[in-house]
């Protein structure tokens, strides 16, 4: 085992665990703005049913909410991009 | 990197399993005109300009023909200058928010045209998926609320007001203060740059992804029943970035409304 691991060139293992890292990042980046957007979303459509009258401003108020916690998504996705290709 | 070198790089796999393009290749584009200098035209350059261009058209057609009853394409430019107007500038800033109908309709047009030609067939690439616009327009959208802050409540009344959040016990204000003046003067800039750019880049990787598997798959004839699979997952996705194309520029609007009208007033 190893010397299995000797044989391999030390760079390879670097960017393998360059790739590991990467989709797990952007995998765990993704779990919390996916319960948030959900969050928002969903309070959003109960606030519509509620009050129809309001739908309009809800409804801008949602999307503020959501590119808010989106950010944090599209970060992960930037470090996933830069982990693997820059 | 158009259909054709998307079939033949298809085609060179031979031996099975599809091949990506990398990603330098569906970012970088070589230059067009003034190559090598810093007047280098690419396609990227040439999208922006159609974004500065197509909004100047759509407005001066509108305008040649008005009438009372609008119709045709003075109807689109009425109903989106309402739009930004009651759903942007009202929703966030109220009246007094008007002045800044301008701005907002400009960066709501320019973002919305550089992002819709992520679906326009034959130039299929969105300008914003390369960060250098987007940081400009967010560095834009950074001084022209700072300016509207100093202006109306003072430099040093501004400062203040910002970071120091009313109703905060004065122990708890060294933690806050610090958090509240890296939130405002330096995630709010970065974070609208990243957004925009964030989103164009996955559609457009998404997009490309989806492409490259369906001409993989139309050069295998042994899987001829799945051929049809990542075909229409493609055009779901493409009227899904559609929306998202409207959404990111409405999004960077109103974002850029509630900056600056948070910068107009104190919280009470």
């Amino acid at each position: 085992m190893l010397n299995m691991l000797a044989e391999v060139d030390p760079q390879e293992t670097v960017d393998g665990l360059k790739a590991v890292g990467a989709g797990l990042g952007y995998g765990l980046a993704a779990i919390g703005p996916g319960v948030g957007i959900g969050i928002v979303v969903g309070n959003a459509i109960s606030a519509m049913a509620r009050q129809p009258e309001s739908a309009g401003m809800v409804r801008t108020t949602m999307f503020l909410g959501i590119a808010f916690t989106e950010a944090l998504a599209l970060i992960g996705f930037v470090v996933f991009i830069l982990l693997n290709f820059a | 990197m158009n259909i054709d070198t998307v079939l033949a790089t298809a085609e060179g796999e031979s031996s099975g399993g599809v091949h990506f393009p990398p990603i330098g290749e569906l970012l970088e584009w070589p230059g067009i005109l003034f190559d090598n200098s810093i007047f280098e035209l690419n396609k990227v350059g040439l999208i922006y300009l159609f974004a500065m261009v197509a909004p100047v058209l759509l407005f001066t057609l509108a305008l040649r023909r008005s009438a009372l009853v609008p119709k045709g394409v003075q109807t689109v430019a009425e109903s989106s200058v309402d739009f930004i107007r009651e759903s942007v500038v009202m929703q966030t800033m109220g009246a007094e928010g008007l002045p800044f109908m301008p701005l907002l309709l400009s960066l709501f047009f320019f973002i919305f045209f550089s992002n819709i030609t992520e679906v326009i067939p034959f130039i299929q690439f969105p300008a914003n998926a390369r960060m250098a616009a987007p940081a400009m327009l967010a560095l834009l959208v950074w001084v022209v609320f700072n300016a509207v802050g100093i202006r109306s409540q003072g430099f040093f009344g501004y400062i203040k007001n910002t970071i120091i959040p009313p109703g905060v016990p004065g122990p708890l204000l060294v933690l806050v203060a610090p958090i509240e003046f890296v939130s405002t003067f330096l995630v709010r800039p970065f974070s609208l740059a990243v957004r925009l750019f964030a989103n164009m880049l996955a559609g457009h990787l998404l997009l490309v992804t989806f492409a490259v598997l369906t001409a993989t798959l139309w050069t295998k004839s042994p899987l001829v029943s799945i051929v049809w699979a990542p075909f229409v997952v493609l055009i779901g996705l493409t009227g899904f970035e559609i929306l998202v194309a409207f959404l990111q520029a409405f999004i960077f609007a109103i974002l850029t409304a509630v900056y600056i009208g948070g910068a107009m007033h104190a919280d009470h």
